[in-house]
């Protein structure tokens, strides 16, 4: 009986203690948080050693985890979200000051870094890019040779022509939409900054109520979707695809195309033997034969407001920005002016491609277009009206093209309403 | 220990123990369950964007939405499917846990693999169902070799026919778990009823139907409940394998898209307390009609 009650004494005792190990405050080693669970074993471990070598009173450790902006947005409600983290992108800019540190002006971090104003507030930087991710298609050089493709297209039209010779002169699949995954499909929201040219067009949203009406850069570019799936330029069963194997396949040809940030360059690069083969295009359109391609910051890092060690994690921030490499390892151009573009990204810009980068929110509308996109339902960068789409060019739904286009302006036009009412 | 005091340190302990054993399992139950279902009911009055503490009181107005739009409540014509699944699986798990009570060659072995199934995550479950859905895959493979090319069709792809799959899916994954409910209840009857039955010439379906049924009674009307309110809230397998596109988006899906990729953490917690009450009112419609039935 005696056991019994020791036990039960015991467990009551030890049931607050399940919280587990927590790392000392205020002792110079940090933790930080990130998206990246398959460099966690290998990249980031040798990161680790080079961080505490080059700061010998400094150590890091990092804590991976899959579903990384649903996870941190909810840990964000506690004060332990790590002392270094990457800012989940629907943070908006009033939060961004009650939870991260300011990392200094946007006027003096601009001279060394790109795209700090992507996570900014009152012309406060809070976060630096990992990485500027280029906006195009990459899509298997020796296939779209073999179709007899001489040009790459500048029209969405001509990106069509292009997808039907390789249907009809190849055996690969023209187009490859990755739609089970969901995700792959948010990648294209990336390119109406592409089809307007226009560093200011996201800003511009919040002053329409029909952002997806005919000419329009939604209407466009989703046209150009609804165009491959109902052509049958895209695989025979969207719902069943597979990320993984996608890569393999685009690698050895069996897939010709896919509308991806320029982060997938390298994974399908080493998904097979054909790394040679990879090619990478701006998205089909022109503005009086001018190619515009989007490119914008990937995760911002920043760092826990709550943090009990600033310094560690403010000199983390910088060595990650600029000693690590990281951006070009991963595709990407590197967010610090000094550094040179990585070789395939450089062949990109030798075609007299313009990037464009969005321009902050003016004063006093920030974060106004993602409350109209959240207070809509609209979902800019989730899958579900791109889902629609494919579907609805499937022939699997009651709705055209252009009911569905309609159904998001009017849904747009009374969130702008609500949101505006506010 | 003296006897003059052992009869008040019996019950001194006797107390201490109870509370002791109850702290553990009100503690959780407290914790994990009604405390969110308090903090959430207060979120359903409230617009939230999920982070910070700028939340605005907004009243029923969460609640008018959802019961004025008819878009919210039509996905639950998707649950039909589950729910005519749900009693598929229930049919077959008694079926084989009556199969599997008999003496039968292999019965471990058939146990074992028939509750398998259930102790797989639902994530590798909803790849290996892709993997079998998907064109030239599993299913259409087997169907080749059967000569029934014929009946080959894009399984997920099809609006008709992608929820029969899904709930195809659904039933092969949960099925062990009323299985295995199934035949704990059956192996609880005394064999010497089984032993008097044959004597008197039973056979093994009249067995079934006046010693096995009657017996079990209870865990068949615990599985229906369970059944019925598995299919309302379906939310694994479809969001697994088809995110809940292409026409196969339950109830919970939706309310996982609103408040995780919405933000609109008001709406959907109002959302999740009107599933809350539907299934509370459907357990409680359920009880009543199994209660006149026994009563009956």
């Amino acid at each position: 009986m005696k056991t019994i009650l020791y036990c039960v004494a015991l467990i009551a005792v030890a049931l607050p203690g399940f919280a587990g190990p927590q790392s000392e405050a205020g002792d110079g080693s940090i933790t930080v948080l990130t998206n990246r669970t398959d460099l966690v074993d290998n990249v980031f471990v040798e990161y680790a050693e080079r961080f505490a070598s080059a700061y010998p009173d400094f150590s890091a450790e990092f804590e991976a985890m899959t579903d990384y902006p649903g996870i941190v947005r909810i840990r964000m409600n506690t004060e332990d979200y790590g002392d270094v983290l990457l800012i989940p992108p629907t943070v908006t800019p009033q939060q961004l000051p009650q939870f991260f540190t300011p990392l200094g002006s946007v006027a003096e971090l601009e001279q060394d870094f790109l795209g700090v104003t992507e996570m900014a507030f009152e012309g406060v930087t809070y976060g630096i890019p990992v990485s500027i991710n280029a906006q195009g298609v990459v899509y298997n050089r020796r296939i779209w040779r073999e179709a007899g493709v001489t040009e790459l297209p500048r029209t969405p039209e001509q990106f069509l022509e292009a997808l039907r010779l390789i249907r009809d002169n190849t055996d690969a699949i023209p187009y490859y939409t990755n739609y089970a995954a969901g995700w792959p499909l948010v990648q294209w929201e990336n390119h109406r900054t592409s089809i307007a040219g226009d560093p200011d067009f996201v800003n511009t949203l919040a002053h329409t109520d029909a952002p997806f009406a005919p000419g329009q850069p939604h209407y466009i570019l989703y046209k150009l979707m609804y165009d491959i799936v109902a052509q049958g330029l895209a695989e025979a069963d969207p719902t069943t695809t597979d990320w993984e194997s996608s890569k393999v396949r685009l690698n050895n040809g069996e897939i010709a195309t896919m509308i991806l940030g320029s982060w997938a360059i390298p994974q399908m690069q080493e998904a097979g033997p054909n790394a040679a083969d990879i090619g990478y295009m701006p998205f089909p359109s022109n503005i009086d034969g001018q190619v515009f391609a989007a490119a914008g910051g990937d995760y911002k890092m920043g760092i826990n407001v709550h943090s009990e060690d600033q310094e560690a994690a403010r000199a983390f921030v910088t060595w990650f920005a600029t000693e690590t490499g990281f951006a070009v390892a991963t595709g990407g151009i590197p967010p610090y002016r000094a550094e040179a573009m990585p070789d395939v990204l450089r062949a990109f810009q030798d075609l007299g491609v313009q990037f464009v980068s969005n321009n902050p929110p003016r004063p006093g509308e920030e974060g106004l277009v993602e409350e109209i996109d959240r207070i809509g339902e609209i979902g800019l960068w989730e899958p579900n009206f791109k889902a629609r789409i494919v579907e609805a060019a499937l022939g699997n739904r009651d709705e055209s093209f252009d009911q569905i286009m309609t159904d998001l302006n009017e849904r747009w036009a009374a969130a702008r309403r609500e949101v505006l009412e506010q | 220990m003296s006897s003059a005091t052992l009869g008040s340190s019996y019950r001194k302990q006797r107390q201490l123990l109870t509370l002791g054993f109850l702290i553990v399992p009100l503690g959780l139950l407290g914790t994990f369950t009604f405390l969110p279902l308090a903090t959430m009911t207060g979120y359903s009055f409230q617009n939230w964007s999920g982070l910070g503490a700028d939340r605005q009181w907004v009243g029923f107005d969460h609640y008018i939405r959802l019961f004025t739009d008819p878009e919210y409540f039509a996905v639950f014509g998707v649950s039909l499917y589950y729910l005519v699944g749900t009693f598929v699986q229930i049919g077959l798990a008694l079926f084989f846990a009556t199969l599997l009570s008999f003496k039968i060659v292999g019965r471990q072995f058939f146990k074992g693999v028939l509750f398998f199934p259930f102790l797989l995550n639902s994530v590798a479950v909803g790849f290996i169902f892709l993997f079998f859905f998907r064109p030239d895959g599993t299913l259409d493979t087997v169907l080749g070799a059967l000569g029934l090319e014929g009946q080959i069709r894009f399984w997920l792809r099809d609006p008709s026919i992608n929820n029969i799959s899904l709930a195809f899916t659904s039933v092969w994954r949960y099925m062990g778990f009323n299985f295995i409910l199934f035949l704990g209840a059956i192996q609880s009857v005394p064999p010497s009823m089984y032993e008097a039955a044959e004597l008197d010439g039973a056979n093994r379906w009249q067995q079934f139907r006046f010693i096995i049924y009657p017996s079990i009674k209870r865990i068949v009307q615990l599985n229906v409940i369970l059944g019925v309110r598995g299919a309302i809230a379906v939310f694994e397998i479809p969001y697994i394998m088809t995110l809940g596109n292409n026409g196969t988006e339950t109830f919970v899906i939706q309310t996982v898209d609103t408040a995780f990729k919405f933000q609109r953490f008001g709406l959907a917690s109002a959302m999740a307390i009107v599933l809350f009450l539907i299934i509370i009112a459907i357990s409680l419609v359920q009880r009543r009609l199994f209660a006149t039935e026994s009563a009956a």
